[in-house]
């Protein structure tokens, strides 16, 4: 075979990074979500605490919004809107600048 | 439109749980993908510190009781010096491992301040149940960073320190201001 079309065979170390890399990325995406989905299950299981979605029972500001549920969901939404996009962006960078990182 | 005690508890909760992700995120991508941007670097030290003059606010409100407002001085002093010390280590105005034993303090005296000033047994309520079950806890999980001062490069301190959150705000959220211990079930209480 003529050098200019063979190619090195990556070791198995390398293989081995290439194949770690994703779940790092998926990691850091899925908790956002995952957080959130606790939330709609914990206001699945309890319903009585959105008052939103039973507001008959009347209640103040704080009722209505500072529910479990409800701030559970915020903060898994925060996370994946403000946090979890950068640290995967940064991930993909180091990983370009470094493949051996 | 002071929020209810349960309320601030929640809100606190969300504040742990979100700490608790920001950290599992970084035990997740390591130390040098996280730092890469400042902001996230601070943010950390930055909730804490916030959440300490939160805490102070709180106290102002805990007059009501003088084992409540010292407990929550207590909180919101260990919270304010932990945070300082963390967002001095993210700026690199100081270096040694050794300065994780203020954060071990900070969550050992702040267990103590819990289960001090609860006045009522285990199973009294579901408040003096979680106020018994956070005080062992934070004595407990101060071996976290505890450990991490002694052995900075064991990622067992780490993954606890940061699981320490996540358990903190599970048992802040299970809060109720008048609930007997298992909630609707009924088991335990008054």
């Amino acid at each position: 075979m003529g050098s200019e079309i063979a190619t090195s065979i990556p070791n198995e170390r390398e293989q081995e990074r290439v194949e770690r890399r994703p779940w790092r990325a998926l990691a850091v995406q899925l908790l956002g979500p995952l957080t959130m989905v606790g939330g709609v299950v914990w206001g699945v299981a309890q319903p009585y605490r959105i008052l939103l979605i039973d507001h008959g029972r009347g209640g103040d500001l704080y009722d209505y919004l500072f529910q479990g549920p409800l701030l559970v969901i915020l903060v898994g939404l925060a996370y994946t809107v403000f946090v979890a996009p950068g640290l995967v962006s940064d991930l993909e960078a180091v990983e370009r600048r470094d493949p051996a990182s | 439109m002071i929020p209810r005690a349960e309320t601030a508890h929640w809100i606190a909760a969300s504040v742990a749980l979100f700490i608790g992700l920001v950290l599992i995120a970084e035990l997740i991508v390591g130390h040098e993908v996280f730092y890469r941007r400042k902001w996230r670097a601070y943010l950390f030290p930055s909730i804490v510190i916030v959440a300490s003059v939160g805490l102070w606010v709180i106290t102002i409100f805990s007059t009501f009781s003088t084992m409540h407002l010292l407990a929550h001085s207590i909180w919101a002093q260990a919270a304010l010096a932990a945070g300082a010390v963390e967002l001095a280590l993210a700026r690199g105005k100081i270096h040694r491992p050794a300065w994780s034993l203020v954060p071990a303090f900070a969550l050992f005296v702040s267990g103590i301040a819990f289960l001090v000033h609860e006045q009522n047994p285990w199973l009294y309520s579901r408040s003096a149940f979680l106020h018994h079950a956070i005080g062992w806890m934070l004595v407990v999980v101060a071996l976290f960073p505890l450990g991490r001062a002694v052995q900075p490069g064991r990622l067992v301190w780490r993954t606890g320190f940061a699981l320490t959150f996540v358990l903190l705000a599970v048992l802040l959220f299970a809060d109720r201001d008048a609930a007997p211990i298992f909630g609707r079930f009924g088991l335990g209480g008054p």
